[in-house]
């Protein structure tokens, strides 16, 4: 078990990197505590993979380092970091047994014959691999071979960290939920790091203790799910978490209020001071669907009208599409509630709402 | 790339140069100093053998012949064996696997054996002495081979882009030549060299059936064993020209061959 | 794996290769079967059935020879099969080093065999070779003309300087193919050099090295010229195998008769170890 902290870490393909769009990894600096359960979660080709590799050792950082525990790691080898990896496709020695697979890094480390048998049971079973345990590897479905997959990263337990690349997208839907809740369970009793990569937030907030999310390279928000949901620190962070994400409207400040187009939204001074004292151009508001309150009569105060657009029936709730001085907004309401025919009244709850300067979040307790 | 690794490979090429070079060596000698005594460089270094070799017509026909009918060889090999090697990746059809074993035979039998039919064979259709009755005769065994290292490659192609092509709307020629072609190219490139390389060095049947108009180098090099003894130096320069057109296939292929091999069958 | 497609209609496909190869060899054959039941010497064409491969069966040259063919087989298999693969594992990946290994690997498979018979010949000996003259030149007594473990020891050393290459190539072509991922996952299991090359590089080499067996055995159970050129079969017969048996026989006493029906047996050994490899191998492979 150990603590990952990757120190001043950035990584180019490039061999002389110019701008920061030359980075696949942009400066960071980062912890990952020992024991926990992690989600690295971003869209492709946000550098994800690129530093799951890092971590893992199968790829060096240009710039910066990694450190295990204190000790830095940069030039060993995976196996030398004692990590586990899972890949995205199955990996499986064809000419062997599921039994010898999972048993085979068991002993190439030396472990007595009765501990290997007592492991590789265990993780079959967890894994529901039982019966095929004396299967030939290469006989299996692409599923079957990516349990094994796994379960060649589970079967250590003494691993530094074990490290997930995006691990069940060859895995059947109503199979990827029952593997889900097995990690966590593995993850539970073993109390080893993991590290899970993914683009799918379910997944994340299914796994993960916490999440680091990333966008082009940068990790900008580390933290549980609820608050990536409830406080997200960056714009991309509201659109990309949440079905459907975050509504987000550039705004201009005139006096205490946020304004686009002709619609004043009222915002706490702290708020407008702050956002002034940054001086930027870049200024927007964002309010999830959630928390959006919709009504086909007008509240006691601050609503607005807007018109509808769409509605999409979802089964237990509904996501209404409405048009505020042009401005397309998306409100979630739950099964029961009416829904507005053509006009409806809109209100942003003060305590919901955010506001971003730069893309980062401003929450008026800076000054 | 370790130290043993390098010591080793460096070990193995010395091995395969040695000989090798001394085949140069000899091509620079005279027979007087070949057969008089051990020295490592020619005392009098001589191009004589070369000069021999390019001014007399006789002698580089023959290496202008071989070409030809190898050349021819290998095209009829590559153009017959590509679809046969489809028919046997993709489909199974009545007695497929008795034919493709029985191709293999076919390289199984010894030349010898072939030479006199052969010899009659085409001389009864008037084909005697020219190259494309070597380049198909040569076909009994570069085809077999072929079809076989092809098949593999094929193997290892997942039906999922034939059919996806299909659906678009390809017709067979078009997605053969456009998509699948492109697709197994190491195959082709290993494929090409093991027919050149089998053809180029074949001497009994092309000897055979061949005269005066078709005659390949290996067969004009025996006129270097005359009545006084061998004519070392001349025998080991056209040794040594024999080597470079080979050497020219290889270097065009050699990505192919790094490309890897990637048979279906494990 | 891909499913195969039941289609009669790929005959097409195969029928330019079926035209072709059964030009070449079905004709020859046939007059070779021909022969061999016939007595030819006499004009009167004298049918004389198996009388010929009796005879041919029972000569104890004939099945010294054979008995040498398998050694001398065996001992290349034994020897090129190992060494091409470790050549192999060797090379280098990538690179211009990469390209001139390829080069240097394919020279001794481009030289017309009776020029590789010659460069031994001289190579080996003692005064004016430079294989012979060091040999001898660390007291080592070695003379291939005259000694016969010399003579096999020469022949059985140009055929794996001739041939390795052809193993070494196909096993190199073949490694290439096995995507990173299998090496890094490698790692990650600890696994040793050995347990690499056993689990991950041999079995995905097995379908190369099924040709190059077969092309090692088919090829040394054949070779003519290298050895005739390097010992003429000597000393005595003692590298005399089953080509020059065989082709003594036809050219030299003008016996087509026999010469023709030990051509049949001797076809008829290839193709019986050949088969019997190639479904051992083809088995083995369903069974999985």
């Amino acid at each position: 078990m150990a603590e990952i902290h990757l120190q001043a870490l950035a990584h180019s393909y490039l061999d002389a990197p110019k701008s920061p769009s030359d980075y696949a990894i942009r400066e960071m600096n980062h912890v990952w505590n020992q024991g926990g359960a992690y989600a690295l979660l971003g869209p492709s080709g946000c550098g994800k993979s690129t530093l799951l590799n890092i971590i893992s050792g199968l790829l060096q950082p240009s710039h910066g380092s990694v450190k295990f525990d204190g000790k830095e790691v940069n030039q060993l080898s995976p196996s030398a970091r004692n990590i586990a990896q899972v890949f995205q496709f199955p990996v499986v020695y064809d000419s062997m047994s599921v039994f010898d697979n999972l048993a085979f890094p068991l002993r190439n480390l030396g472990y007595t014959k009765e501990r290997v048998t007592q492991k590789v049971n265990e993780i079959a079973n967890v894994l529901e691999l039982g019966d095929l345990l004396r299967r030939r590897a290469n006989n299996l479905t692409a599923d079957e071979k990516q349990k094994v997959s796994m379960g060649r990263g589970l079967v250590r337990d003494d691993v530094s960290a074990i490290l997930f690349d995006e691990p069940l997208t060859v895995i059947d839907p109503h199979l990827k939920w029952k593997l889900r809740r097995k990690l966590k369970q593995i993850h539970e009793k073993f109390n080893i790091t993991m590290v899970y990569v993914t683009h799918d937030q379910l997944e994340a907030s299914t796994f993960a203790d916490k999440i680091a999310l990333m966008y082009e390279g940068k990790i900008v928000q580390f933290g549980t799910p609820q608050a990536l949901f409830e406080e997200p620190e960056h714009t991309f962070v509201g659109y990309f978490i949440g079905s459907p994400g975050m509504n987000i409207i550039e705004v201009t400040i005139k006096g205490t209020a946020a304004v686009f187009n002709d619609t004043h939204v009222p915002l706490k001074p702290a708020l407008v001071e702050t956002a002034k004292a940054i001086a930027s151009s870049n200024i927007k508001i964002g309010i999830r669907p959630e928390f959006v309150r919709v009504s086909d009569t007008p509240f006691d105060e601050g609503s607005y009208v807007a018109t509808v657009l769409d509605v999409e029936n979802l089964g237990t709730y509904k996501i209404l599409t409405l048009s505020l001085s042009g401005q397309r907004i998306k409100a979630r309401l739950e099964e029961d509630q009416r829904v507005p025919e053509h006009t409806a009244h809109v209100q942003f709850p003060e305590q919901y709402l955010k506001v971003y300067v730069d893309e980062y979040l401003v929450k008026g307790d800076e000054l | 790339m370790n130290k043993r690794k390098i010591f080793g490979i460096s070990l193995y090429i010395l091995f395969l140069v040695l000989p090798i070079y001394w085949l140069v060596m000899m091509s620079f000698k005279s027979n007087e100093e070949i057969l008089g005594s051990l020295t490592y460089w020619p005392q009098h270094f001589s191009f004589e053998n070369y000069m021999t070799i390019f001014t007399d017509p006789s002698w580089y026909m023959g290496y202008v012949n071989s070409m030809i009918y190898v050349v021819m060889n290998v095209i009829i090999t590559l153009l017959t064996a590509l679809p046969a090697a489809y028919a046997f990746s993709r489909y199974r059809f009545l007695g497929d696997k008795p034919l493709f074993f029985w191709l293999l035979t076919n390289k199984m039998a010894p030349p010898a054996v072939f030479l006199l039919p052969f010899f009659q064979l085409y001389s009864s259709v008037g084909l005697f002495d020219t190259h494309i009755a070597v380049a198909l005769a040569h076909c009994l065994f570069s085809v077999p081979l072929a079809v076989w290292i092809l098949e593999g490659f094929m193997s290892g192609v997942p039906t999922e882009i034939d059919e996806t092509a299909y659906i678009d709307g390809y017709s067979f020629p078009h997605f053969f030549i456009k998509i699948f072609l492109p697709m197994i190219r190491s195959a082709i490139g290993v494929t090409a060299f093991f027919s050149f390389m089998f053809s180029w060095v074949e001497l009994l049947m092309a000897r055979t059936l061949t005269s005066i108009h078709a005659k390949p180098i290996g067969a004009i090099m025996t006129r270097t064993i005359g009545g006084e003894g061998v004519d070392w130096g001349l025998l080991a320069a056209a040794g040594v020209l024999t080597i470079i057109p080979g050497c020219l296939v290889v270097w065009f292929v050699r990505n192919h061959i790094a490309k890897g091999f990637a048979l279906g069958r494990v | 794996m891909n499913v195969k497609i039941q289609n009669n209609k790929a005959w097409f496909l195969v029928l330019p290769v079926l035209l072709l190869v059964a030009f070449s060899a079905v004709i020859p054959l046939m007059t070779v079967v021909n022969y061999s039941v016939q007595d030819i010497f006499d004009q009167s064409r004298v049918f004389v059935g198996t009388e010929w491969y009796r005879e041919v069966l029972n000569d104890p040259r004939l099945q010294s020879s054979l008995l040498r063919q398998f050694i001398f087989s065996g001992a290349v298999l034994l020897i090129e099969i190992p060494l091409g693969i470790l050549v192999a594992l060797m090379m280098p990946t990538k690179g211009r080093m990469a390209s001139v290994c390829l080069v240097v690997l394919a020279m001794p498979l481009l030289i017309p065999w009776s020029v590789v018979g010659t460069i031994w010949q001289i190579f080996g000996r003692a005064d004016i070779g430079l294989m012979g003259a060091f040999l001898n030149g660390i007291g080592i007594d070695y003379n291939y003309a005259s000694n016969p473990m010399d003579a096999w020891f020469t022949v059985l050393l140009m055929d794996v300087w001739h041939w390795t290459s052809l193993v070494a190539l196909l096993c190199y072509s073949g490694l290439r193919s096995i995507p990173d991922a299998y090496y890094q996952a490698a790692n990650i299991d600890q696994a040793s050099a050995w347990a690499i090359f056993r689990y991950i590089q041999l079995p995905k080499l097995q379908s190369v090295l099924v040709i190059g067996v077969l092309l090692r055995f088919m090829d040394s159970f054949m070779i003519y010229a290298e050895p005739f050129v390097l010992t003429g079969g000597g000393p005595g017969n003692s590298t005399t195998f089953l080509s020059q048996t065989l082709t003594k026989m036809a050219i030299g006493q003008f016996d087509l008769g026999p010469a023709a029906a030990f051509s049949l047996v001797y076809f008829l050994i290839v193709l019986l170890v050949s088969w019997l490899f190639f479904t051992t191998i083809t088995h083995l492979d369903n069974k999985k």
